[in-house]
């Protein structure tokens, strides 16, 4: 098995089974996350947020289905895209594991995972996060 | 009391592809019709601002000095779809500081086709798959549809509307008209948009020369406000296309702070205008742009479709020019070839697309940074 790799450093971190978590930034000042994770608030400004680890759940807020390959990307298409709400308040942009928009729903629970993208210089696999829905379909 | 400023003079590139030609000489040929049209040459305008995205280093310059027109202040203004707005706000300053009495705003692009790459988005975005532009369109598209009443047929219709106005624009890249069944039966990008609900970034140049209004001059377009503005936080599908966003959405976008800014500015509200050309990047843009433009209630957008109140002959017509739809979107100049199409409205010289008797004019672009602009003008 070929060692996974994170797109980019900070936005995710994985345990040894496979299994992870999104990071996002802490502001005590206004009580609110963002993601990914910055010092800066991007709300309301003030310094020294904190890194935190965010809920594995969501609901689903929004989604389509990217069919061309985008700018810059080598992996596989067609792939989901949408909006996710996470249970510190906060949405996030992510991809989907679902491609069928029309097997989607408003609403729907949808959970954290991990989706392949490419393999880097070295071999190894390239991975970003990505939302599944939380019942098989 | 601040200088009233008045258009001198317009001038355009075509909107389309142009494999024979640099961006400077696009650039160069809608100056020279501009200051043609205002009958007024080397000498005779004290700053120049260029809108431009993608052009490289001094870009504006390149063109003056091609003219023959350097020496005086040259600035190249970067605003992603806004650029031409942005610079043409910077000139409308210029004049009203009483620094300059006549200026020069100009914007050109030459871009590829497809999705834009934009050094916008980090590599590990791109590497991502999530440097996509019309997803973030269709995830837009889809919020209107869940909250306006907005179907796909609606979203279709605003193609066919501003494909057929189109027809009419010498200026436009695409003058074809389309049905409804054939802009949902064109190939899906991202659902539920598809192809023909999509403009396409091309190539182009826009000119315009203002100055300060004296004396009495028939038919007289004057600028009223131009107004621009950026996001505030928290949106999560705002222009800037951040990662994250709040579950608010109360959070005034930066079309709605730039309408809002030029209003007051002008004097007027929605109300009172004729004619309206907005950012149509893709269908549901123009119907997301109608509401935070005021042109219609929030959450109204489909019944305005449904009652045509956007078409040629319709109380508000929206995009006669055929709109980016039409004529394609060359970022820095897009913002530019709307003022040359309202200032030919106002003036009564837009042949079989003139809205008659047209008066009161908006224009608007909203795009990358986030960046947004509104522009009003009067006869």
């Amino acid at each position: 098995m070929t060692a996974s790799v994170p797109v980019t450093a900070g936005l995710f971190e994985l345990g040894a089974d496979g299994s992870g978590h999104l990071l996002g930034g802490w502001c005590a000042a206004c009580a609110r996350y963002h993601f990914p994770a910055t010092t800066s608030c991007p709300y309301c400004s003030a310094e020294g947020c904190e890194t935190r680890r965010l809920g594995e759940r969501a609901t689903l807020c929004l989604f389509t289905t990217v069919v061309n390959r985008p700018p810059g990307y080598s992996g596989e298409v067609p792939f989901g895209f949408g909006v996710v709400e996470l249970p510190e308040g906060l949405q996030i942009i992510a991809r989907l594991t679902e491609t069928d928009a029309a097997r989607l729903a408003f609403g729907a629970p949808m959970r954290l995972t991990f989706v392949p993208l490419h393999l880097d210089d070295e071999g190894r696999q390239v991975i970003s996060y990505a939302f599944a829905p939380l019942e098989p379909t | 009391m601040t200088a009233a400023v008045e258009i001198a003079g317009v001038g355009i590139h075509s909107f389309g592809r142009f494999a024979e030609q640099t961006v400077v000489d696009l650039g160069v040929a809608a100056v020279r019709a501009a200051l043609r049209d205002a009958g007024i040459g080397r000498g005779e305008f004290q700053a120049a601002f260029c809108g431009t995205v993608y052009s490289g280093v001094a870009a504006g310059h390149k063109v003056l000095t091609a003219l023959g027109m350097t020496g005086i202040p040259i600035v190249n203004v970067e605003a992603g779809c806004a650029s031409g707005g942005a610079a043409l706000g910077l000139a409308v300053e210029a004049i009203r500081s009483g620094r300059c009495d006549c200026v020069l705003a100009f914007g050109m692009e030459k871009m590829p086709k497809g999705i834009i790459r934009s050094s916008f988005f980090e590599p590990w975005r791109e590497a991502a798959g999530m440097a996509v532009t019309p997803a973030y369109f269709a995830l837009r598209a889809q919020r209107l549809m869940r909250d306006a009443g907005v179907t796909r047929e609606h979203l279709a219709y605003v193609s066919v509307k501003n494909h057929r106005n189109g027809v009419d624009n010498p200026h436009a890249m695409f003058r074809k008209p389309f049905t409804l069944d054939a802009v949902l039966a064109s190939p899906v990008v991202c659902p539920p948009l598809t192809l023909y609900m999509l403009c396409s970034p091309n190539e182009g140049a826009a000119a315009v020369v203002l100055r300060r209004a004296s004396g009495e001059r028939a038919g007289r377009v004057t600028v009223r406000a131009a107004a621009l503005r950026s996001h505030l936080p928290g949106s999560v599908l705002g222009e800037h296309t951040p990662m994250c966003g709040l579950p608010d959405d109360a959070i005034t976008s930066p079309t709605g702070l730039a309408a809002r800014a030029a209003y007051a500015e002008a004097g007027v509200g929605p109300e009172d205008l004729d004619v309206v050309e907005l950012q149509d990047t893709d269908s549901a843009r123009e119907l997301l742009s109608c509401e935070e433009l005021g042109l219609c209630a929030a959450g109204d957008a489909g019944r305005m479709i449904d009652e045509r109140r956007t078409d040629m002959g319709g109380p508000l017509p929206v995009n006669p020019s055929g709109g980016l739809l039409s004529k394609g979107e060359p970022l820095g100049a897009s913002a530019l070839g709307q003022i040359v199409e309202l200032y030919w409205q106002l003036r009564g010289a837009a042949g079989p697309r003139q809205v008659p008797g047209a008066k009161l004019a908006l224009g608007h672009t909203v795009g990358r940074g986030a960046n947004a602009s509104v522009i009003v003008l009067s006869r």
